[in-house]
């Protein structure tokens, strides 16, 4: 007899409630939202190709796509001031090309070429590039909370008004970590924005049913003192108004924030996971809400052209086939790259 | 030259660096307002005010991810964590995230931090806090590790960590901080990855550290009451390790010894057997003896808790009997 009132493989359905249409109207300028839309295709288009490349047997190792969940990245993206830090999880391909990463070094990364972003020394799950703000993946659920903290509270102390936003999953609410890492910043009034990406699911088991809130994320907030935004995360529009409002706070001292951004993978946790412990009609019904033809509508709707639009797909595929092809004919690290950068010295000598 | 506890040391080194460097903050459990629950940071929060000197929740987690954050962007954070034990709640940070940012990210990133903490066992606290981990930290590529033995060592190997650009696990030995040294005048600025021999003998080499430096040093007293003279090195920095002191001593003295507060397997010690026994094998006369906690739990009856550390008259016996 489990446990919990919803078995494996019959647990309740989460249905997406319809678009709010009336955040057609939401005060964002159009060119903001043209941005807004590129970035969900790079994101998109990345993910598809990083797909064909690991089914294909070039990407090795593990990948976690965020197919279906582009449209928080996109506008957390958007949002955020190039000098701003953003912390993301394994699933982070996604906010590491938010951040304004292009898509050669970070295919080359996954296939373990030298030119990969990190020279092949992180892979998938370890995208970092602190020139664009975007300070790591981290692959151990929790710790980055509590490391975005650090991010927001140096900021505090060194006199910037940088901010710095933890993505995380709805798993990662029951982790120790998340706990100690809200309750911080909400006593320090740190500049940091944990954002939810709430899928529904950890890696295969619904969060409802090893969760006793309906959101994992939001409902903890009132236990440290903390207001939250539960918003649809397949809006981006949606998104960028609550990341406008949290980093509008968080810079001007007003403390940390909580986002849970509901949302869905439209594919399996990671590799080639078909996702089968979810049930048909809960994966056509968020298939159906997806965030890219919506907007892509709602584009057309405000008056931009549809051949704008197809520019804007087709620069973004044309430039992930060429990424595609560099990064295949880049070569593998030099053997010697083993050997450096554990310490500042670019070495790893540990003794004499 | 001054005389100082070790206890008294911990806020010297850091009050030295705060001074000279605003980038360094400090943080950990009642270390601003109560001083520490060992009383070594005790003034440091009235100096350079609640910014700089943080009391923080019970969260070993957030502590050190603070840390780590703020060491990614900037700063140059020392952290405490309060015993040593402690870190079996945060070594996530500590084993997959402090030490490994600089290689995961091929050098873009680093963490030039300093986690420093009260380590080791005489105090009688028992199993949970009296353990000796620095072989658990030294097991972790990308961290460096120093546990100094005197007030003198402690300020100048504090200086070291902080302005080092690389993080550092610092072990002070709780039972050390009510000891005294003489501490120079001005500013006192060590270097990592250097033993230093205290004593020299021509019988057998003794490496050491923390408490068991002055329990080794006893033990070489009573040894030289009965005409057995060593060398002993007070080891200090375990990451990097100067092994070309240690194989220099053994290639005089022909007889290694090591004395360990660890408990035995796998302790720092065994590194260093493994190291002599490849690189100076042929210098040796006889086997190297390891002299440890043995592999068990601390207990905290006085009694027991002394039959498990090793004490000036085992290292003592023990050497007799193997230089026969
Ligand atoms: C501390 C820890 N425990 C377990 C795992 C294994 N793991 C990797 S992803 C994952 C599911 C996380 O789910 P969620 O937080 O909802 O994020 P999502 O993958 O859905 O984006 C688990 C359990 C891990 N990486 N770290
Ligand atoms: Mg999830």
């Amino acid at each position: 007899m489990p446990l919990s009132g919803a078995p494996y493989g019959e647990h309740g359905i989460v249905l997406p409630e319809p678009f709010d249409e009336s955040l057609k109207d939401a005060p964002i300028d159009l060119e903001v939202r043209i941005e807004l839309f590129r970035k969900q295709h790079e994101i998109r288009q990345l993910e598809k190709r990083i797909y064909d490349l690991f089914l294909q047997g070039l990407v090795r190792g593990t990948s976690h796509l965020s197919i279906g969940m582009e449209a928080t990245g996109a506008a957390f993206g958007v949002a955020l001031r190039r000098d701003d830090y953003s912390f993301a999880t394994y699933r982070g391909h996604g906010h590491t090309v938010a951040r304004g990463v292009g898509p050669e070094p970070i295919i080359g990364e996954l296939l373990g070429r030298a030119t990969g972003l990190v020279g092949g020394k992180g892979g998938s799950m370890h995208l970092t590039s602190v020139e664009h703000g975007m300070m790591g993946c981290y692959a151990i659920i929790g710790a980055h909370l509590c490391i975005a903290n650090g991010a927001a509270w140096s900021a505090k102390v060194r006199g910037t008004d940088q901010v710095a936003v933890a993505f995380f999953g709805d798993g990662a609410t029951n982790i120790g970590a998340f706990h100690e890492a809200v309750n911080y910043a909400a006593n320090y009034r740190l500049p940091t924005i944990f954002v939810c990406e709430n899928n529904l699911y950890m890696e295969y088991t619904p969060i409802a049913e090893v969760t006793p809130v309906k959101h994992p994320a939001a409902d903890r907030a009132p236990a440290y003192g903390m207001d939250a935004t539960v918003v649809d995360g397949n809006d981006a529009d949606a998104v960028y108004l609550a990341a406008q409002a949290a980093i509008e706070r968080a810079r001007s001292g007003g403390g940390p924030s909580i986002i849970e951004a509901k949302t869905y993978r439209q594919g399996g946790h990671s590799r080639a996971d078909p996702g089968q412990y979810r049930p048909d009609r809960e994966v056509e019904a968020w298939l159906a809400h997806d965030p890219i033809p919506m907007y892509h509508q709602r584009l057309l709707d405000l008056g931009v052209g549809e051949d704008r639009l197809t520019a804007i797909i087709g620069e973004v595929a044309a430039e992930i086939d060429r990424a595609t092809e560099a990064a295949k004919s880049a070569p593998e690290p030099a053997a010697e790259a083993l050997w450096t950068n554990v310490w500042a010295d670019g070495g790893s000598q540990w003794r004499n | 030259m001054a005389e100082l506890t070790y206890r008294e040391a911990v806020a010297a080194g850091i009050a030295q660096e705060m001074r000279r460097d605003p980038s360094v903050v400090f943080l950990g459990e009642d270390v601003a307002g109560a001083g520490g629950v060992f009383k070594t940071t005790a003034g440091l929060l009235e100096e350079f005010g609640p910014d700089r000197v943080v009391d923080t929740p019970i969260s070993e987690q957030a502590i050190l991810g603070a840390a780590m954050g703020a060491a990614m962007t900037g700063l140059r954070p020392i952290a405490e964590i309060m015993f040593s034990d402690f870190f079996a709640v945060c070594w996530d940070l500590v084993a997959n995230e402090i030490a490994k940012t600089r290689y995961m990210t091929d050098g873009m990133a680093g963490c030039p931090l300093v986690i420093r903490s009260g380590n080791g066992a005489g105090l009688r606290f028992g199993a949970q806090h009296s353990q000796s981990i620095e072989n658990w930290a030294m097991a972790v590529p990308g961290v460096k590790v120093v546990a100094p033995s005197t007030p003198a060592d402690l300020i100048g190997l504090m200086a070291a960590s902080v302005r080092d650009p690389d993080p550092v696990l610092l072990f002070e030995h709780k039972a050390l901080y009510p000891t005294k040294g003489d501490v120079p005048d001005g500013e006192i600025v060590d270097e990592l990855g250097k033993a230093r021999v205290l004593r020299d003998g021509s019988d057998a080499t003794v490496v050491a550290l923390a408490l068991m430096v002055p329990r080794a040093m006893e033990a070489a007293d009573m040894l030289a009451a009965d005409g057995i003279e060593v060398t002993v090195i007070d080891v200090r920095s375990l990451v990097p390790l100067d092994t070309a002191t240690i194989l220099a001593s053994v290639a005089e003295t022909s007889r290694l010894f090591t004395v360990e507060e660890n408990p035995r397997l796998c302790g720092w010690g065994a590194e260093i057997c493994s190291i002599v026994g490849e690189d100076g094998f042929w210098d040796l006369d006889g086997p190297i003896v390891r002299i440890t906690t043995p592999h068990l739990p601390l207990a905290s009856a006085p009694k027991l808790e002394d039959l498990a550390l090793p004490d000036a008259d085992r290292v003592t016996a023990t050497i007799k009997t193997a230089l026969g």
